[in-house]
């Protein structure tokens, strides 16, 4: 096992981390702002893939696609949000998981019904081909570029909350929202606001991550679930819990499934070791998730409230 | 006429109909209509089980298809072990009695339910759905990797397991047997409600602290609401196991949890016949919908949303009225 191989797991890590950074972010605001939980989150990664490749096909680049999937998914996001979220605002989690659930049923089939059953295929941007040496290994430089791209993101949310007028109302939004609406802000524009841009930042996701596995209905579900283990370890509503949450998850999952067969073989034969290596590191980030809502119910970072 | 005679009636009414349709089929010869009837059985079963964590406890877990798996995977372990005549692990052999199968799903249904349980009801809210979630994931992906069972392949059982008295490879027989332990389990679930226990789990689901207050201790009496519950939610694991004859992880994945869900809002929740009337909407409704249009999910959806924003007492409470007690 040489230190070049590892060093490319720890990479790939820290770049699935921050994709799921961008899924899990939105995902927290719409629970910490609105309180609500949204399973259909998964579905607005799926729309933002699904149009990012289809313009990218039909134009021929992929920078053009990827504002389109963006797009899409916040103009998704703001129908569904005007549609049907907002009447579930008051009602209990219970309604919410149900209709989120629906909604995942109706998008699936929709994209399914718009683009066919097969998966769609979405290629690097030529600019981003190739690899990059980076001393001890050649690291591909699309994965690395997506890296930068979620450090970017990441950091210009961090601004828009904590910088910008819409930032000083969403964090009013999270510690009392009756205050806010009284003092006079657009509460219903505020929450359609905030779910559109959750829904952008999940759709950047899918489009970006798009070229790099296929794009297909289905797609969104697995990182939504992930998505949910990354909230639930940062504290739900807060989005510096999100960043450390995300990092953490995309890091030990990628290194338990790169270590843990590894590990055993040591001390088993090789098709043991792998059963049970690749079985133990599957599970891993969801005993990390049990562990710490055991010793830690609000998460690492609870939000107020 | 009140609304809990009217509940009474349409409940019974629900009975003698999933009696009555496979036994017409069975004289017209229609095996695919009785296994349809064996399926909507089974599935209330499992819900019936979520239900007494959901309706009566207001636990709302989104990770029962953990039980249903488990007790899948211990039907279908306990079968290929039969069949091969290799022992399970030190000296204990497989067998093909569905009755010795049951008890073992249950009893270890039972137990997962309680370290789960214990744990998860350390916290509330979409914590508690999400933790129960995290652990219906984490027995999803171990059986998707555990490579001594089938892994992803799933596990075939070649010959359906055997109901002393019954032939269990004619489908009106194995209807029998789910039809059987469908009112067992929807007995259970009645006697629960009136009893004490069932009053202290519904009392605590309303307001935990005055609850707490009469001396009624919400750990407990939710805890054991959730063993019950994931203990009934796994034999019907069994019997779905022996229905299709082939265990997988599909068993365990979160959808199979949000269907469970699913078919307790349909029929309505807390309700006793809820589940069942669940169970035959969404059985029925991929059917029929799946004949016209392989878009089914789609109107499905639109259906459940609707029910979800317009008719919270699900289908029963729509003809029923809703419930006087909350």
């Amino acid at each position: 096992m040489s230190l070049a191989l590892v060093l490319e797991q720890m990479l790939n890590g820290v770049q699935f981390g921050l994709m799921l950074f961008l899924m899990s972010a939105g995902l927290t605001l719409v629970f910490g702002v609105m309180g609500l939980i949204n399973l259909a989150h998964g579905s607005l990664y799926m729309i933002g893939a699904f149009l990012c490749a289809a313009v990218a096909g039909a134009t021929g680049n992929f920078w053009l696609g990827l504002v389109g999937g963006l797009t899409a998914a916040a103009a998704a996001g703001a129908v569904i949000e005007i549609a049907v979220i907002r009447r579930l605002y008051a009602r209990d989690h219970l309604d919410q998981v149900l209709a989120t659930f629906a909604l995942i049923l109706i998008l699936s089939e929709a994209m399914r019904l718009i683009f066919g059953p097969f998966p769609l295929y979405l290629n690097v941007p030529p600019a981003l081909r190739g690899t990059v040496n980076l001393g001890i290994v050649d690291y591909s430089l699309y994965r690395l570029a997506l890296i930068g791209f979620g450090i970017a993101v990441a950091l210009g949310l961090w601004a828009l909350i904590a910088k910008t007028r819409l930032g000083i109302r969403i964090r009013a939004g999270e510690s009392d929202r009756e205050m806010i609406a009284a003092l006079g802000v657009n509460i219903r524009a505020l929450y359609t606001i905030v779910f559109a841009l959750g829904a952008a930042l999940a759709g950047l996701a899918g489009a970006l991550v798009g070229a790099i596995q296929s794009v297909q209905v289905g797609m969104g579900e697995p990182v939504l679930i992930l998505a949910f283990v990354v909230i639930v370890i940062g504290g739900i509503g807060s989005v510096k819990g999100a960043m450390v949450g995300a990092l953490l998850v995309g890091v030990i999952d990628t290194m338990g499934r790169f270590l843990l067969p590894r590990f055993f073989a040591n001390f088993l034969d090789t098709a043991q070791a792998m059963g049970i290596g690749a079985a133990l590191a599957s599970m891993l980030i969801y005993l990390l998730m049990a562990l710490v809502l055991i010793f830690r119910p609000k998460g690492l970072f609870p939000a107020h409230g | 006429m009140d609304s809990t005679r009217k509940e009474w009636l349409l409940n019974a009414l629900i009975a003698v109909a999933l009696f009555a349709v496979p036994l017409w089929a069975l004289m017209a010869n229609e095996p695919f209509i009785i296994t349809l009837a064996t399926r909507i059985a089974i599935l209330a079963v499992a819900a019936v089980g979520l239900n007494i964590a959901l309706g009566l406890g207001g636990m709302v877990s989104f990770g029962h298809a953990l039980y249903l798996g488990l007790g899948g995977y211990v039907a279908g372990i306990a079968a290929h072990h039969a069949f091969n005549g290799t022992p399970i692990f030190a000296g204990i052999p497989g067998t093909n009695q569905m009755l010795i199968i049951w008890a073992i799903a249950m009893v270890l249904s039972g137990a997962l339910a309680a370290v789960v349980g214990a744990l998860s009801l350390r916290t509330s809210g979409i914590f508690f759905i999400m933790i129960t979630l995290a652990f219906a994931q984490m027995g999803f992906f171990f059986t998707l990797s555990w490579p001594a069972y089938g892994g992803e392949d799933g596990l075939p059982i070649f010959v359906r397991n055997q109901f002393p008295g019954m032939n269990t490879a004619r489908p009106w027989d194995l209807f029998l047997i789910a039809y059987g332990v469908l009112i067992f389990s929807l007995a259970v679930f009645a006697l629960l409600r009136a009893a004490r226990f069932g009053a202290a789990l519904m009392a605590i689901r309303q307001n935990p602290d005055r609850a707490a207050a009469i001396g009624i201790s919400p750990f407990g009496i939710k805890l054991v609401g959730f063993i019950l519950s994931g203990m009934i939610t796994g034999l019907a694991g069994a019997m779905m196991a022996d229905l299709t004859r082939f265990v997988s992880p599909v068993m365990m994945a979160w959808t199979m949890s949000g269907e469970l869900i699913v078919i307790i809002i349909l029929g309505g929740v807390g309700r006793l016949f809820g589940p069942v009337v669940g169970a035959a909407l969404l059985v029925g409704f991929e059917v029929f919908f799946g004949g016209l249009t392989e878009h089914w999910k789609l109107w499905l959806g639109l259906v459940l949303l609707g029910v979800v924003l317009f008719a919270r007492g699900g289908l029963i409470g729509l003809i029923a009225g809703r419930t006087q007690h909350g």
